[in-house]
C-alpha cells in the first residue's frame, strides 16, 4: 500500500483505473471512458498499458476544476467481470474505513 | 483561560474572509489546485483518502466549554458527529467539504477557534503540558510563554515559509508531560541560581524518516529573551535548511549535520546581532499577555471531604480515582484526566454528543475549562474533590471513564490506512484490538505504565518511535506488517526504541506485544520496576528472544 503520492514513474503491471477526489467535497471518484468522473468503480475505464495509464492520467489531471490528486491505481477483474479494488487502500477508499465509525453513518 | 483581545479576534475573522475568497475562486475554477494547495494547507486542509480532512489549533490544549460546544457543533453539522483528538493538541474533522469550510471557519471564528498553521511549513500550534497552571510544583504556567510565542510567530513573514513545518512544545515541570524533546523547539521552564525564570532550549527533536532526541542548546536563556533567542535559531535554520530534499529539511537534520556545537555558535553569533532589540520582551509585555489568563475562584477546601471517604467503598470508582485523578496545586482540587481510550474504541475520537456533555461537566465541575494532552485524552484541570464521586458517575455513563489512563490499553496512534493518504498500514483496528486483549483492568495495573504507541506509516503521526513499545506500520509486497520498537520514551528521559526484529503480519501484532508484556513481567526486578526500566536495564534480547523463538 505504498502512497501513490511516493510513485515517481507510471509501469503498471495489470488492469488499473485512475482515481482522484471530487473538487469541491472530496468524494472518490474514478476517471469514465466519458472523459468524466464517477463514484462507482464499475464505471471505471479500465487501462491495461502503462502508456494507455499514462494517456488517460493526463487527461484526467488536465480536469483541475472537477477533480484533485489523480493516479492510476491497480484493479482487479473478476471472472465475471466485476471490478475490485487492487489493493487494500483503494478497498478503504471505495468501500469506507475498516472500523466501526463512533457515530454510525 | 486566556481571553483573545480585538486585534486576535479580528485576526481570525480576516482570515476567514480570506479563505472564503480563495474557496471560492478554486471552485470557479480561478485558482487552480497547484495555487490553492498551500493556502488550504495553511488553514489546516488536507487531502484524505475519502474527503478533506480538516485540523483545528488548540492553543496549548486550553479549551473553554463553549469552544468545546463549538467543535461538537461543526462535528455535527459539517462532518459526521465525531472528531480526532491529535498528538499535537489539535482536532481532525475526517469528512468535511471544501465548500462548506468557510462556514466551519466561521462559525469556529466566533469562539476564537482557528486552524491557521495547522499545516504548512511554517511554525505549527504551540503546545504546552495540559496540565499548566494547575500542576503541583510547576515553574509558572507555561502558556504565557506558549501564548507569548503564538503571538509572535502567527503569520510572521519570515517564519511562513521555512524549509519545512516547525513545532514547539513547553514544559514548567519537572515531569515532561509535552514531549518536548521531539520537538524541533523544546522549551523546559526553570529558574536559575539568581532565581529568575528562564528556560532551558533543545533544538533538533523530531521524529518521521529520520528520529532525533532534541539536544540542549542553552541552558538558560531569560524570559525577556525568548524572542530574540527563537528568532535567531529559526533564522539559522532559515538561512542553512536545506530545500532541495523535503526528508532532509527539518531542523533536526541540520542540527545533526552541522553538529550541536556548531550549530549552537551560528545561533550565538545570530543572536548577538539582536539581543536588546525590538524582540526583547519587557516586564509590562509578559505581564499583559499573564493577565489574560484568568484563574478560578478557588474555595478553601479539604483534602478529603467527606463524599470521597463515603464512595471509596465503590471499587470502580476507586479503580478510577487512583488512575485518572491526580494531585492539583490548590488542596480539595484534583486534575481529572478523562479516557478517550475505551476498550474497542479508536484513540483519540469523541463524539459530538460526548463533547457536548464534556463541555456541561466542565462547567458543572471544572470552572468551564478543558484540557487536551498530547496523548491523545482530556482532563477536567479544577474539579473540587467532593464533586469526583458525581464527575465519575456522569464520565462512566458517557463511557469516559476508562481507568487505563498511563497504562497498556492507553494506546497513541494516528489514523493510519483508514483515513490518511500517506498511510502504509492501519493503526486503529491494531489498537482495538490491543485494547481488547488488555481490557481486564487488574492485569492492566499489574503491568503498570506501560506507553504502546502506533504509526501507519514512517511519518510517525502515532510517535512509534517513543512508545514504550513502538508498532510501524510498513507494506511489505501489499501485505501489511508492523516493525516492533521497544524501549522509547517521550518524557524528560526521552529515548528512540530500538527495533526487536523483523516486521511481523498485521494478524499477529497482538500476540507480539502479549508476548513481550509477559517477558517483562517475567524478567522486572521488582513490581514497580517500569518496563522502560527494564529495557533499559536488559536491552532488547530476552524481548527479541521470546518473540522471535517460535516464529
Amino acid at each position: 500500500m505504498t502512497s501513490p503520492l511516493e510513485q515517481k514513474k507510471i509501469r503498471i503491471a495489470g488492469p488499473s483505473v485512475v482515481t482522484a477526489n471530487r473538487t469541491w467535497d472530496g468524494l472518490v471518484i474514478y476517471r469514465t471512458g466519458r472523459r468524466d468522473w464517477s463514484p462507482k468503480l464499475s464505471e471505471a475505464a479500465i487501462v491495461r498499458t502503462s502508456d494507455e495509464a499514462r494517456a488517460l492520467l493526463a487527461e484526467s489531471v488536465a480536469d483541475d476544476l472537477g477533480a484533485i490528486g489523480a493516479y492510476v491505481a491497480p484493479v482487479e477483474i473478476k471472472e465475471s467481470g466485476k471490478i475490485k479494488p487492487g489493493n487494500l487502500r483503494e478497498h478503504i477508499r471505495l468501500r469506507g474505513v475498516t472500523i466501526d465509525l463512533p457515530v454510525p453513518a | 483561560m486566556y481571553a483573545y483581545d480585538q486585534l486576535d479576534r479580528a485576526l481570525i475573522n480576516e482570515r476567514v474572509d480570506e479563505f472564503r475568497d480563495q474557496v471560492k475562486r478554486r471552485l470557479s475554477g480561478e485558482l487552480t489546485e497547484d495555487e490553492f494547495k498551500m493556502l488550504r494547507l495553511q488553514n489546516g486542509v488536507y487531502l484524505q483518502l475519502h474527503a478533506y480532512m480538516f485540523r483545528v489549533a488548540i492553543p496549548y490544549g486550553t479549551l473553554s466549554s463553549k469552544q468545546l460546544r463549538r467543535l461538537a457543533h461543526v462535528a455535527r453539522r459539517y462532518d459526521r458527529g465525531y472528531g480526532h483528538f491529535t498528538t499535537r493538541q489539535n482536532i481532525q474533522f475526517n469528512w468535511i467539504k471544501l465548500a462548506q469550510l468557510p462556514d466551519a471557519l466561521a462559525d469556529l471564528a466566533e469562539v476564537g477557534i482557528h486552524a491557521m498553521q495547522t499545516s504548512g511549513n511554517n511554525t505549527r500550534n504551540v503546545t504546552a503540558d495540559q496540565w499548566a497552571g494547575v500542576a503541583p510544583g510547576e515553574i509558572e504556567d507555561p502558556r504565557i510563554w506558549s501564548e507569548l510565542l503564538r503571538q509572535y510567530t502567527t503569520l510572521h513573514p519570515e517564519f511562513s515559509f521555512l524549509p519545512r513545518k516547525f513545532k514547539f512544545a513547553i514544559t514548567a515541570s519537572a515531569h515532561d508531560r509535552a514531549a518536548i524533546k521531539i520537538h524541533d523547539i523544546g522549551l523546559r521552564l526553570h529558574k536559575n541560581a539568581e532565581g529568575e525564570t528562564g528556560f532551558e532550549v533543545l533544538v533538533g527533536g523530531g521524529l518521521g524518516r529520520t528520529p532525533f532526541i532534541a539536544k540542549t542548546i542553552k541552558s538558560f536563556v531569560h524570559g525577556h529573551d525568548l524572542l530574540s533567542y527563537v528568532e535567531a535559531i529559526l533564522r539559522v535554520y532559515n538561512q542553512y535548511g536545506r530545500r532541495d530534499n523535503i526528508y532532509k529539511a527539518r531542523i533536526k537534520i541540520l542540527v545533526h549535520e552541522l553538529g550541536i556545537e556548531k550549530f549552537a555558535q551560528e545561533v550565538e553569533q545570530e543572536w548577538l546581532q539582536m539581543r536588546g532589540s525590538a524582540l526583547t520582551l519587557d516586564d509590562g509585555m509578559i505581564e499583559d499577555v499573564r493577565s489574560r489568563f484568568t484563574y478560578p475562584a478557588y474555595e478553601k477546601l479539604p483534602h478529603m471531604p467527606e463524599e470521597l471517604k463515603k464512595a471509596a467503598h465503590d471499587s470502580r470508582f476507586e479503580a478510577w480515582r487512583k488512575n485518572a485523578v491526580a494531585l492539583h496545586k490548590v488542596q480539595g482540587y484534583a486534575i481529572v484526566t478523562l479516557s478517550l481510550k475505551p476498550v474497542g474504541g479508536p484513540p483519540g475520537d469523541a463524539t459530538a454528543d460526548q463533547m457536548d456533555a464534556i463541555a456541561d461537566l466542565a462547567d458543572r465541575y471544572s470552572f468551564g475549562e478543558i484540557r487536551v494532552g498530547h496523548e491523545q485524552n482530556l482532563a477536567l484541570p479544577h474539579v473540587a474533590r467532593r464533586d469526583l464521586p458525581a464527575l465519575w458517575k456522569a464520565l462512566d455513563k458517557l463511557g469516559l471513564a476508562t481507568p487505563n489512563v498511563n497504562l497498556v490499553s492507553d494506546i497513541i496512534a494516528c489514523p493510519g490506512l483508514d483515513y490518511c493518504s500517506l498511510a502504509n498500514a492501519r493503526s486503529i483496528p491494531i489498537a482495538q484490538e490491543l485494547t481488547r486483549r488488555f481490557a481486564n483492568h487488574d492485569t492492566a495495573s499489574l503491568i503498570g505504565r506501560l506507553h504502546i504507541n502506533i504509526s501507519g506509516c514512517i511519518n510517525a503521526c502515532g510517535h512509534h518511535h517513543v512508545g514504550h513499545i513502538g508498532i510501524l506500520g510498513v507494506e511489505k509486497n501489499g501485505e501489511e506488517f508492523y516493525q516492533i520498537t521497544i524501549g522509547g520514551r517521550a518524557d524528560e528521559n526521552a529515548e528512540l526504541g530500538v527495533l526487536i526484529g523483523p516486521a511481523v503480519p498485521y494478524a499477529e501484532v497482538a500476540d507480539v506485544v502479549e508476548d513481550i508484556v509477559e517477558a517483562y513481567l517475567a524478567l522486572r526486578a521488582r513490581p514497580d520496576e517500569l518496563f522502560v526500566e527494564t529495557v533499559k536495564r536488559l536491552g532488547v534480547e530476552p524481548f527479541r528472544e521470546r518473540v522471535y523463538a517460535t516464529r
